[in-house]
């Protein structure tokens, strides 16, 4: 395979994961917007933060409401990481790798694009607010769908798959960092509405309510959805989870070019750290400098399988 | 529905059915408009998801386009096929010896069949192919030869496509939404396949296999990129044949051979079918500033380290000032009369041929000798006199850059309007395949067609459409 084309699959991959995140982070402000009294605009901050977007927010607005939140994260053409901007890059990167793609799957991409376009074109008035963000999540689940079901499982699916995952464990890693201080053990606001709320909005930022519920019940504390978010193997959107899946793609390129390389090193390294760690471990070296260490770690290997595939010249 | 000076080939001139159109137009006389109308629509929106777009030069980089599809097939008889294939296989193999000749010992230029400067001041003729044998001596791999037809038994020549034809996707996508939209018409009608075309393609570039191959040819296509008007194409033909598709950054010269960058290092290319220019092909030897060649290629190819699909230097047998010597070409290798008319052609760069193509503007078809896409002609008989004044002087300034024809009375075939069926103008792109192995034509091609009633451009650039093109088994 092309170098070039394994760099189109992973960014085309990654773009889709982070449309799909983007999408699911709106949603989250706009059920606590609409189910909390006294919520203010205030509380768009932390999710665009959350969505990694509230700098260049800030250079575009001079103050924040909740509309033009909504329209920065779902349309703006100036925010790289809007969905449709991401919409748009992920299909770019498909058209760039067409030959490497199913036709099902660039048809649920280009499927995706032409109905994101269509529905984004205009800013999303309220009403349509959660049939628009369902219908790119369920677009969203159409390619992966597609994916899963009709591609061969060579290099295009593991190149596919590491740019998935990357891209999740990175949003997910980003949406505990921003909150962290919630989850610290504090005397002053455990048990206050507060905490909930904003337990609340990890957990559903990352689909995870339903989840964590089914296993911890409804008296679990902080640390057990740090435990849910960065340990539990179980859950598709946690750190561990990711991680090991990015082992195992690597893993598979391992044996498929008979060759080790430097980036299966250093997942295996981190997937290591998962496996060695307790959640009291990590509360005990400070939640954010280890989640601080996690984004570093991920954006090294990032770059080493730049390097170690050849994605660029 | 034909008038008497226009041959239409469903009614023919006297609006008596033609045999080919038969099980059609019982069919369609048995079909409800407002379905049909929905189809027309369905198909267009299957385009649109499949992403089979070009793009527009000059315009926004995102501004993808439909070719408009129209969804009555064009009927050739299978005995009318087999006369037109004889014609292309003549005219394919005589340009291909014409190549060679041409970059060899220039036999028809000695034997005073062709004026030595229509070759040696003609910016197609690369001196850097003098003396290089691409294997088997096939220089032009793949062909287009677009053809237009004036009556019953009236075919023309109207042009040579022999650097880079384009259009063969709309050939094989076109029939996939025929037989996705009306199954039925192809099971009451006998119509040959053009499915094959990608395999014929992919195992006639591996036949042409350069004598540095070891093991199977590796074959990759080349692309501009993204935002070339043919991308699609680019990528649908790489995907149909199973093969990479490339641009120049992923390639370079290593160990004397052009390598791709893979995931897993460099890997030898043997069989490179590029769409891109012969001016881009290598910044080396050509443009300086070109980004989409490879540095070096050339010189690969001169020592046998690749094979180059089609040959680079074969411009000089399709452009349109050597056209109208097509016929003594034929006549001169093949020792044949050619099968296939060529449309009468004035070479203004002839000073009586000049005099006579100013005096009879207004009838008259002018063409640039290196153009393309339609862009840059005069169209006689609908032109203003303003344009035929512009021409003129165009004309007198650079005489040898421009060709003159009569304007043909096209054949139409009719398409689906809001008020029916109604005549339009056409022509037929056919697709040649040629190897060591030998010359195959894939039985249809891509029939465009003018929408605008009268209109007789069918530039997809500029309002034409495309039909299915059926060439019936007998």
């Amino acid at each position: 395979m092309l170098g070039r084309t394994a760099n189109g699959l992973f960014w085309m991959y990654r773009y889709l994961e982070r449309a799909e995140n983007t999408s699911r982070l709106v949603e989250t402000g706009q059920r606590i917007a609409l189910t909390r009294l006294g919520s203010t605009d205030d509380q768009w901050r932390p999710v665009l933060e959350s969505a990694g977007v509230a700098a260049g927010y800030d250079v575009a607005h001079e103050t924040l409401s909740k509309d033009s939140a909504i329209d920065w994260m779902l349309r703006a053409s100036d925010n790289t990481s809007s969905v449709m901007s991401s919409i748009g890059a992920a299909r770019h990167n498909a058209r760039q790798v067409r030959t490497a793609l199913t036709e099902d799957v660039w048809e649920a991409i280009n499927g995706a694009y032409m109905e994101t376009r269509g529905m984004l074109a205009r800013k999303v008035v309220e009403r349509d607010l959660p049939k628009v963000l369902g219908t790119i999540r369920q677009r969203a689940a159409l390619v992966r769908g597609a994916t899963h079901g009709t591609m061969l499982r060579n290099d295009i699916y593991d190149f596919a798959r590491i740019g998935t995952f990357l891209e999740r464990a990175d949003n997910t890693a980003r949406i505990l960092d921003v909150k962290y201080y919630v989850l610290l053990p504090s005397v002053l606001s455990v048990g206050t509405s507060l905490d909930n709320v904003q337990w609340e909005t990890i957990l559903q930022s990352v689909s995870a309510r339903g989840g964590f519920q089914m296993e911890y019940g409804n008296s679990a504390g902080p640390r057990d959805i740090a435990r849910f978010l960065i340990l539990d193997r179980r859950m598709p959107r946690s750190l561990a989870f990711c991680v090991g899946k990015i082992v195992s793609n690597l893993g598979y390129l391992v044996t498929d070019y008979g060759e080790r390389s430097a980036a299966a090193d250093k997942a295996d390294a981190l997937a290591g750290a998962f496996a060695s760690k307790s959640i009291d471990d990590i509360f005990d070296q400070g939640l954010h400098e280890f989640l601080q260490e996690v984004l570093a770690q991920l954006a090294a290997l990032g770059h080493q399988i730049e390097i170690d595939y050849r994605f660029y010249e | 529905m034909g008038t008497d000076d226009v041959f239409d080939e469903m009614w023919g001139r006297s609006g008596g059915l033609r045999s080919p159109y038969e099980v059609f137009s019982a069919w369609f006389d048995g079909e409800d408009p407002r379905r049909l109308r929905l189809k027309q629509r369905e198909a267009e929106d299957l385009f649109r998801l499949m992403g089979i777009t070009f793009n527009v030069y000059g315009r926004d980089e995102a501004e993808e386009r439909l070719i408009p599809f129209d969804i009555v097939p064009r009927i050739i008889s299978g005995r009318e096929w087999r006369r037109l294939s004889r014609g292309i296989e003549q005219r394919v193999r005589a340009i291909n010896q014409f190549l060679y000749d041409i970059y060899h010992r220039q036999e028809i230029i000695r034997a005073g069949r062709i004026p030595a400067e229509m070759i040696s001041r003609n910016s197609a003729f690369l001196p850097q192919m003098c003396g290089v044998s691409p294997p088997g001596g096939v220089y032009t791999h793949i062909v287009g030869i677009d053809l237009v037809r004036t009556g019953e038994d009236q075919f023309y020549v109207l042009e040579d496509n022999a650097r880079t034809p384009s259009g063969v996707s709309y050939m094989l996508e076109n029939r996939e939404t025929m037989l996705h939209m009306f199954p039925e018409l192809f099971s009451g009608n006998r119509v040959q396949p053009v499915q094959n075309y990608p395999g014929d393609l992919r195992r006639s570039l591996a036949a042409s296999l350069p004598p540095a191959t070891s093991g199977s040819p590796r074959v990759a296509v080349l692309t501009p990129g993204l935002y070339n008007s043919a991308y699609f194409e680019h990528a649908f033909l790489a995907d149909q044949m199973g093969v990479e598709l490339v641009e120049g950054h992923d390639l370079q010269v290593v160990d004397g051979r052009v390598a791709m960058r893979t995931t897993r290092g460099y890997q030898p290319i043997d069989v490179l079918y590029r769409r891109v220019d012969d001016e881009f092909l290598d910044p080396l030897n050509f443009n300086p500033d070109s980004q989409l060649g490879v540095p070096g290629i050339m010189d690969v190819y001169r020592a046998g380290g690749i094979t180059i699909a089609n040959a680079p230097g074969t411009g000089i047998a399709d452009d349109k000032a050597i056209y109208s010597y097509m016929p003594e070409i034929v006549e001169f290798y093949t020792g044949e009369r050619p099968l296939l008319e060529n449309v009468p052609t004035w070479r203004c760069s002839e000073p009586d041929s000049l005099a006579y193509v100013i005096d009879n503007l207004a009838d008259l078809v002018v063409k640039e000798v290196h153009g393309s896409g339609g862009y840059g002609m005069l169209i006689g008989p609908t032109s203003t006199k303003q344009e035929r004044a512009s021409f003129t002087r165009k004309l007198r300034a650079r005489p040898d850059n421009y060709i003159a024809q009569p304007t043909l009375s096209l054949s139409t075939v009719p398409i689906f309007t809001r008020s029916g069926l109604a005549p339009r103008h056409v022509d037929l792109r056919p697709f040649v395949l040629v190897s060591p192995e030998g010359v195959k034509i894939t039985s249809g091609g891509l029939t465009r067609v003018a929408l605008k009633k009268g209109s007789l451009v069918v530039n997809s650039s500029q309002g034409g459409g495309t039909k299915d093109t059926w060439v019936l088994e007998d």
